[in-house]
């Protein structure tokens, strides 16, 4: 059975719909209300606010701290200032995806990162010959995050001695709520302007509770997983075991995934590092992937005549749909989309996907299967460059 | 065979079908699985050919394991994946996260060494082109597994199970409990090189998990027995109880029959003899009429028993110190395995010719699974011990028998306070007692233990690992044969397979 959070008093009175999924072992509110739209456009409109307790967080502190985060991440964890957060996957010593979460850097010789699944046992098997300790601090840290246009509104009502208006994109600040501290980051999984609050557990339902108060007024709403996967295909952020398969749960070579594959290219920093899987990560980039992470954008042309055909409007599903459907081109398979949705607020069919790499430029056309009426159909749909959905607000800073 | 159009009998000795798997009313209105006690490994295959759920194979969840510890706490495993996570984090954090992938990697062994159960095993020295031909399919077979799961399969051959799970864990209680599948029903223990082999062969199942292979069988473990004999009268195969066979007739080294121990004569071009290599060999044939290396082998084929089964019928359903009052764990497995020493100490008596006195014990409660094992509100109790050397250094077991059943009691009591007054009835079975009532020599319950030395081509011995026999017309086809213990089947299936073969030649 799973376990409350440490909110699990606050979200339990509020999920009307006592419609619950199993978050690694806790409760997590699919859908506080029976419609997830109004909190799904709470965040693009307003704000809401999520626990995310359920993530894995790990201390990690030591003179070697810093290396050992290093020799861990795809990142250049060199370059991350105290106060400063970094997102990045990491790799077995063949290169693929192991996780992915946020790593923030919280003193010289301290981090803190999340992560999907648990890693307590990797981190410290990766530690071998440095001075750094690896604590599991997953169940003493609770976590809210804070999302949409009026979080930050939200939150300078709360914490008035902290310059909330000139916290970066990806940094995290100090915070007190009474005497207790706790830590704001810049960050979340929704692809808008957003806060991620960690405080220790005992606190958890003091600070729910002042939120949630404090957000009277500027729309806030309890936000559950149904509408943050909407949110996160529109800020085109993959999930682990849905759009890519952990290398600690893979069981044949194509399930495993390297980060160049799934569209962390980006978060690889080569240069002059030795962190775990770079060798075969070099080797790729030389090579050239066999696979790269699209967005695809599935022409409403071609739905409305699929579904003309039975004498039907397009039926898409309201929620976002992890059912992996396969990908053609020229008559042949070359991939699969494993998240789609209709957009609400971009009113367009979307689809996270991989493909073969040949068929990965953006504006490429490639066919999506769609089942209409129990027959599967395809539909032409076109590589999309990602995010979908990506407002100034999520960087910006205030006033500016 | 019958469902090949043979014309099929099969003689039992004992009144009730199954040998080691059945179930019997021992005590009025409580049915104890006797003998075997769970199924993990009944091959897919065999349920569906002979349709056994048909005839009335159900195979019931089991999907808990409790070690209860002595000072109180305990571990539980069960299919809650996060659940089980958060039990085993309270004894080890880094174990927790490794438990998960243990679990996927003796997936990847158990479905590297399933092929190997669905073959008969090659000959090694022949150079029949056949032969060769088997022989080259397995080491493509082995070398497509990859280094780094050829170098776990090889650990895992040679290793001693405690040591192959200290690669992986290090909370005591989670290693002992993991490490008991390495133990069962051999006279190993935990640190003994070869048990890691056992712990393989006990995991085969979880393979077929997904599909209800584990589990425990309505009706107990004769549910399976009666299953698989509904099915074979239905395809016109004829079975007699109380028929013991004394002698395998033979002329001319071609089998002409059986004698019956009442003196019957029954004429057959065909024998299989399910029974360990020692009477199959030596007790229902001559020796003389075999081949002297053969007759060595077997002779030196190790059917040393060492496991003993204590089978309760109690008043009420037993109350745990850890976990009072009734719960799922009571559904499940109870292990008394709460450290590594714990179960090496164990065997240490046992080497020496005692019985453990604190000895491992494997509990199950299967009306708490299947209520109709034991009058309502009432309860059995099966309780699988190990060790219990078939040779006892002072005294025999008909003197002992009743000393080992008070150890086990008492062990029990430590962490079921209320076990003592709720006794109906106990039955307790010694290797001796195993011999003398299911024919199996020594007691060993695979009929021969499962050490690399006795597997594959080696079982039960080289040259007579493809059920056949010096004597044309008579095979084996017991757990003493490729791929050995547990209610798997699958000797009995390979071993039809081959004779139907012969028939077409």
């Amino acid at each position: 059975m799973p376990i409350g959070s440490p909110f699990h008093s606050r979200t339990d009175a509020l999920c009307r719909t006592q419609e619950w999924r199993e978050w690694s072992g806790y409760f997590a509110a699919i859908s506080y209300q029976v419609s997830h739209e109004v909190e799904y456009y709470s965040v693009r409109n307003a704000a809401g606010l999520l626990d995310v307790s359920p993530l894995f967080k790990y201390e990690i502190t030591g003179s070697d701290a810093g290396q050992l985060v290093d020799r861990i991440m795809t990142r250049n964890i060199g370059k991350c200032q105290v106060g400063q957060v970094v997102y990045s996957p990491w790799c077995d010593e063949r290169g693929k995806v192991i996780d992915d979460g946020t790593i923030a850097r919280l003193g010289e010789t301290r981090f803190r990162v999340t992560a999907a699944d648990p890693n307590l046992r990797w981190f410290q098997d990766c530690s071998s010959g440095l001075d750094a300790q690896v604590r599991d601090v997953s169940v003493e840290v609770a976590a809210l995050a804070l999302q949409g246009p009026n979080a930050r509104n939200i939150l300078k009502q709360i914490f008035t001695k902290i310059d909330l208006d000139r916290l970066p994109y990806y940094h995290a600040i100090e915070a007190k709520l009474g005497i207790n501290r706790l830590e704001i980051s810049r960050t979340g999984y929704t692809g808008d302007l957003g806060y991620e609050l960690w405080i220790g557990a005992d606190n958890a339902e003091a600070l729910w509770d002042r939120v949630m108060e404090a957000g009277q007024g500027f729309g806030l709403q309890p936000l559950g997983l149904a509408a943050l996967d909407m949110l996160r295909v529109e800020a085109g952020l993959l999930l682990i075991d849905v759009d890519y398969t952990s290398a600690q749960h893979a069981r044949i070579p194509s399930q495993y995934s390297s980060p160049i594959e799934i569209g962390l290219g980006w978060a690889v920093d080569l240069a002059h590092r030795d962190f775990i899987g770079a060798e075969a990560l070099r080797a790729e980039k030389q090579r050239g992937s066999l696979r790269k992470f699209v967005g695809l954008e599935v022409s409403w042309e071609a739905l409305d005549e699929l579904f003309d055909e039975v004498d039907l409007p397009p039926q898409v599903a309201g929620r976002a749909s992890r059912m992996p459907v396969p990908l053609y081109a020229g008559g042949k398979q070359i991939g699969q989309a494993t998240s789609m949705l209709f957009s609400p607020i971009l009113k367009k069919y979307i689809a996270l996907a991989t493909v073969e790499a040949a068929h990965s430029q953006v504006g490429g056309r490639v066919e999506m299967e769609i089942t209409v009426e129990y027959e599967r159909k395809r539909a032409e749909a076109r590589v999309a460059k990602l995010p979908f959905f990506d407002p100034k607000r999520k960087k910006a800073l205030a006033h500016s | 065979m019958a469902r090949a159009g043979k014309k099929v009998l099969v003689l039992e000795k004992r009144p009730v079908l199954g040998g080691a798997t059945v179930s019997e009313e021992v005590y009025p209105g409580f049915r104890y699985s006797v003998f075997s006690y769970v199924v993990s490994l009944l091959r897919p295959e065999i349920i569906r050919d002979l349709q056994l759920p048909k005839h009335g194979l159900t195979i019931l969840p089991l999907e808990s394991t409790l070690t209860p510890l002595p000072d109180g706490d305990y571990l539980y495993r069960d299919s809650d994946k996060w659940a089980t996570y958060r039990n085993i984090q309270r004894f080890s954090a880094r174990d927790a996260d490794a438990y998960g992938e243990y679990g996927r990697d003796m997936y990847f062994m158990a479905k590297a060494v399933k092929y190997i159960l669905g073959i008969r095993p090659p000959d090694p020295t022949s150079l029949h082109p056949g032969e060769l031909l088997r022989l080259a399919k397995l080491g493509k077979h082995f070398l497509g597994l990859g280094a780094d799961k050829l170098h776990m399969l090889v650990k895992l051959m040679t290793m001693s199970s405690a040591e192959f799970l200290e690669e992986w864990f290090e909370s005591d209680p989670l290693i002992a409990t993991l490490s008991s599948s390495g133990i069962i029903g051999t006279f190993l223990g935990p640190r003994s090189p070869g048990s890691a082999y056992v712990l393989l062969h006990h995991y085969m199942g979880e393979i077929d998990g997904v599909f209800r292979a584990w589990g425990f069988a309505k009706g107990g473990t004769g549910g399976i027995s009666e299953a698989i004999a509904s099915s074979a009268r239905a395809f016109g195969a004829e079975m007699r109880t109380d028929s013991g066979v004394a002698e395998v007739a033979i002329r001319n080294g071609q089998v002409k029959g059986v004698v019956l121990e009442n003196g019957a004569e029954i004429d057959a071009d065909i024998v299989v003899s399910s029974l360990d290599p020692k009477l199959t060999f030596l007790t229902l044939l001559n020796p003389e009429e075999l081949p002297n290396e053969l007759v060595d082998s077997v002779r030196g084929f190790d059917t040393y028993g060492s496991s003993g089964k204590v089978n309760l019928a109690l008043d009420a359903a037993p109350d745990l110190a850890c976990l009072p009052g009734l719960g799922p764990h009571l559904r499940g497995a109870i292990s008394i395995s709460p450290n590594v020493d714990y179960l090496e100490r164990a065997y240490d008596q046992a080497k020496y010719g005692q019985f453990s006195e604190k000895p491992y014990i494997d509990v199950v409660l299967p009306s708490m699974i299947d209520p109709h094992m034991a009058p309502p509100g009432k309860h059995v109790m099966s309780c699988f011990v190990q060790y219990a050397p078939y040779q006892l250094n002072e005294g025999t077991w008909p003197e002992q028998r009743e000393a080992f059943g008070d150890a086990v009691v008492n062990t029990l009591s430590e962490y079921i306070p209320n076990l003592k007054k709720i006794i109906l009835h106990r039955q307790v079975l010694s290797p001796w007692d195993i011999e003398q009532t299911i024919g199996l020599s020594g007691g060993n319950i695979f009929q021969g233990e499962l050490s690399l030395s006795q597997l594959f081509f080696l079982r039960p011995a080289p040259g007579y690992a493809d059920y056949r026999t010096p004597i044309r017309g008579y095979y084996q086809c017991g757990s003493a044969t490729h791929p050995g213990g547990g209610i798997t089947g699958a000797p009995g299936r390979l071993a039809a397979l081959e004779i139907l073969k012969d028939g077409k030649l």
